[in-house]
């Protein structure tokens, strides 16, 4: 009984410290940043290569900030959530960044106890349709150019007058997609399935006119299960908004901040011109911002608790937001699109590094 | 040539009925087997370095097994250090075929098993004679299949024995708190217990406390299966003859030695059957796990179909899944088939 209360009271100590311990300092004792992707895989964002390797846009948002804390961007463990899993993972300690293609959302922000530090990838529900697409309610056009007319087509969802639109169900998906229809004087027949897999099977079988899901779900499913990818086309209209970002812990804001800059630190690169490949000569600049994010001048890596040297680790191990992109979702047929820099009509906007 | 008819007329034809039948299967084989030979075997791409080739053939895209076993089957363990999950895997194997072997069956078997896992757990976790460490999050793959039943059956067994001879005892509180359980988690499909050990029960642990999510998921699997197994072990016990009970007892032998020289083996024996296909229908049950991000044999496989490359190889993928869930299962129902015909306590179902 003695050693039953020993060992209670060594445990209440033990979680007496992991309380009052910043993340920061648990993270640098332990020596590695623990970071909860998705452990379903998404390619592109978070999946095992074959090596057994996690790449992807939110993988790297973990390994900048390995990149910042340590200066070694490897050295981050990966933790697979699911759905259900992840913001009890984020809450309980398991994790200490939840970077998982998570939307951000006001409840979230707020009654689940969540930091979101910022948005990784502005993504939003679109419509993809076959390229020679002519809904069944719609006229038949004149049979002489049917070739050439048709194939050129559709050019916007306000076209889609009567299609057959496949969704899953018991998703803001389906809601968004009957909003979107009644505020345009349109009509549609769902056909509602709730895999992926056999949705997909329905919508390039024919069984339906459209498909309709978040745009990078539409990108990744084109690339990887269409027969022939060149013949289906994702329409230009989003219809929502899902701003998908990493998120921290309540009540702990130097993790917070640390987080937050690593971000910024990769957009603001790519806005500067700073990438991997330039970094180690652009770090002799005398342009006095190149200066103060490399760690040159200034103090900026001391104000967040890091080494003054952190944006340039980032940089030069992670890349810049852009070279990110290019590498793991470029080649999946994703365009820039809204996650291009606002100089170059996208909405990326870090605040500025001084 | 005679006598061939003459077998085909006595097993294939020999009536109206089973004449139809033969012919109904024959059609069948005849529509089904040679596609299936065509797809996997004479249209099938074996090389296919990326998978330009599988898409313009017809047939199966065997270079996508080459090209996922890897991860298929070690999951994100280090890439370099597979042969450490390798080994394991083969060691656990061969401690299941070694205990098989009626030979083997002594005390030092214990020491053998302990042995083992020693081995097996220096192996994957590492940190000693210049291994890597490597924590448990990256295991994967079949060694995770495996380790996850092999403990799940192990820890299950022996609970489960406590608590079919905990309903059936004499003293109300403790048969009141077997029923419960067994009816509480019975009561309950797999999957939301998996959900309570993995998404609840770190919410009422003290935060900064965390226990290893691999470790939750195994506890969870013991706590569900010895509640089957308890139910088929009380089967079995239910099937002794009050009379062994009373010639025990008349004996003089006390409750321990009753239980466990009397009734116990053939309460065990009784059950080899239903307790195999509770054991099979766990091995089986691990691939839930996949649910709480855990990264098992069938999970590295959904993983694999989500590179975009090679995400339309589905069948093949599921395919190679099949073949190594049955090659596990299949041993096992043998093994128990081989049991019953040869077993210990053989003469008293004959008797």
């Amino acid at each position: 009984m003695k050693t039953l209360f020993a060992v209670a009271a060594a445990l209440t100590v033990v979680v007496g410290n992991a309380h009052a311990q910043s993340t920061l300092d648990a993270v640098v004792k332990k020596g590695y940043v623990q970071c909860g992707v998705n452990g379903g895989a998404v390619a592109g964002f978070s999946a095992p290569d074959s090596q057994g390797v996690w790449k992807g846009l939110d993988v790297d948002l973990c390994r900048a900030v390995a990149a910042a804390v340590f200066g070694d961007a490897n050295k981050v463990r990966y933790t697979g959530l699911t759905a259900q899993q992840r913001f009890t993972a984020l809450q309980s300690g398991e994790v200490d960044i939840l970077s998982r293609n998570t939307t951000w959302t006001i409840t979230r922000d707020t009654s689940l106890g969540l930091n979101f530090v910022g948005v990784n990838f502005y993504d939003g529900q679109g419509f993809m349709v076959p390229a020679n697409f002519r809904a069944k309610g719609a006229k038949p056009a004149a049979k002489a150019d049917a070739k050439g007319a048709a194939r050129t087509g559709i050019t916007s969802a306000k076209q889609l007058n009567g299609a057959t639109v496949c969704v899953q169900p018991g998703t803001t998906t389906e809601l968004n997609l009957s909003d979107y229809f009644r505020a345009n004087g349109m009509t549609f027949k769902p056909v509602v399935i709730e895999t992926l897999p056999e949705v997909l099977n329905a919508y390039f079988s024919g069984r339906c006119d459209v498909f309709t899901t978040d745009v990078s779900g539409l990108v990744s499913s084109r690339a990887s299960r269409a027969p022939k990818p060149e013949e289906h086309i994702i329409l230009p209209e989003v219809i929502s908004k899902e701003p998908l970002g990493p998120a921290v812990r309540h009540g702990d804001d130097r993790w917070f901040d640390i987080v937050k800059w690593s971000l910024f630190a990769t957009i603001e690169a790519e806005e500067m011109g700073l990438s991997s490949k330039n970094i180690d000569q652009q770090a002799g600049s005398k342009d006095p911002a190149v200066q103060r994010f490399v760690g040159a001048t200034g103090d900026i890596g001391k104000m967040l608790g890091l080494d003054n040297k952190w944006a340039f680790n980032i940089i030069k191990q992670v890349g810049n937001y852009g070279e990110s992109y290019d590498t793991h979702l470029k080649p999946l047929g994703f365009t820039r699109g809204l996650n291009n820099l606002w100089t170059k009509g996208g909405l990326m906007y870090a605040p500025p590094i001084r | 040539m005679n006598a061939i008819a003459g077998w085909l007329r006595a097993n294939l034809f020999s009536s109206w009925p089973s004449a139809l039948a033969t012919l109904v299967i024959a059609w069948l084989a005849w529509r089904l087997v040679p596609p299936f030979v065509d797809w996997a075997f004479v249209e099938a791409v074996w090389r296919s370095p990326n998978s330009d080739a599988c898409r313009e053939a017809q047939g199966a895209c065997w270079a996508f097994i080459g090209e996922k076993h890897r991860f298929m089957l070690f999951g994100t363990y280090p890439f370099e250090q597979h042969w450490r999950p390798a080994l394991a895997t083969l060691i656990l194997v061969g401690l299941w075929g070694f205990s098989a072997l009626r030979r083997s069956w002594h005390w030092w078997l214990g020491l053998v098993w302990t042995v083992g896992l020693a081995l097996i757990a220096m192996l994957m976790w590492g940190g000693v004679f210049g291994l890597r460490y490597v924590e448990n999050e990256r295991w994967g793959g079949l060694i995770l299949t495996l380790i996850l039943a092999s403990f799940g059956m192990a820890f299950a067994f022996p609970l489960s024995i406590l608590l079919a001879l905990g309903r059936r005892s004499r003293l109300p509180v403790l048969r009141a708190a077997c029923v419960a359980y067994i009816e509480l988690i019975r009561g309950v499909p797999l999957i939301s217990v998996l959900f309570m050990a993995s998404v609840m029960l770190p919410l009422f642990l003290p935060s900064g406390l965390t226990i290893d999510k691999l470790l939750r998921a195994q506890l969870a699997l013991v706590l569900f299966a010895a509640a089957y197994l308890a139910e088929v072990v009380r089967g079995g016990l239910q099937a002794i003859p009050h009379h062994q009970y009373e010639a025990a007892e008349a004996l003089g032998l006390s409750f321990a030695q009753r239980t466990l020289h009397v009734i116990l083996p053939q309460a065990l024996r009784l059950s080899i059957a239903p307790l195999v296909n509770t054991f099979i229908g766990l091995f089986k049950d691990t691939s839930l796990v996949l649910i709480i991000g855990l990264f098992d044999l069938l999970s590295t496989i959904k993983v694999s179909l989500q590179d975009p490359a090679w995400s339309r190889f589905g069948i093949e993928a599921y395919l190679f899944a099949c073949l190594v869930y049955f090659a596990f299962c299949y041993a096992m129902s043998a093994y128990s088939r081989h049991l019953e015909h040869g077993g210990p306590g053989r003469r008293m179902r004959q008797s």
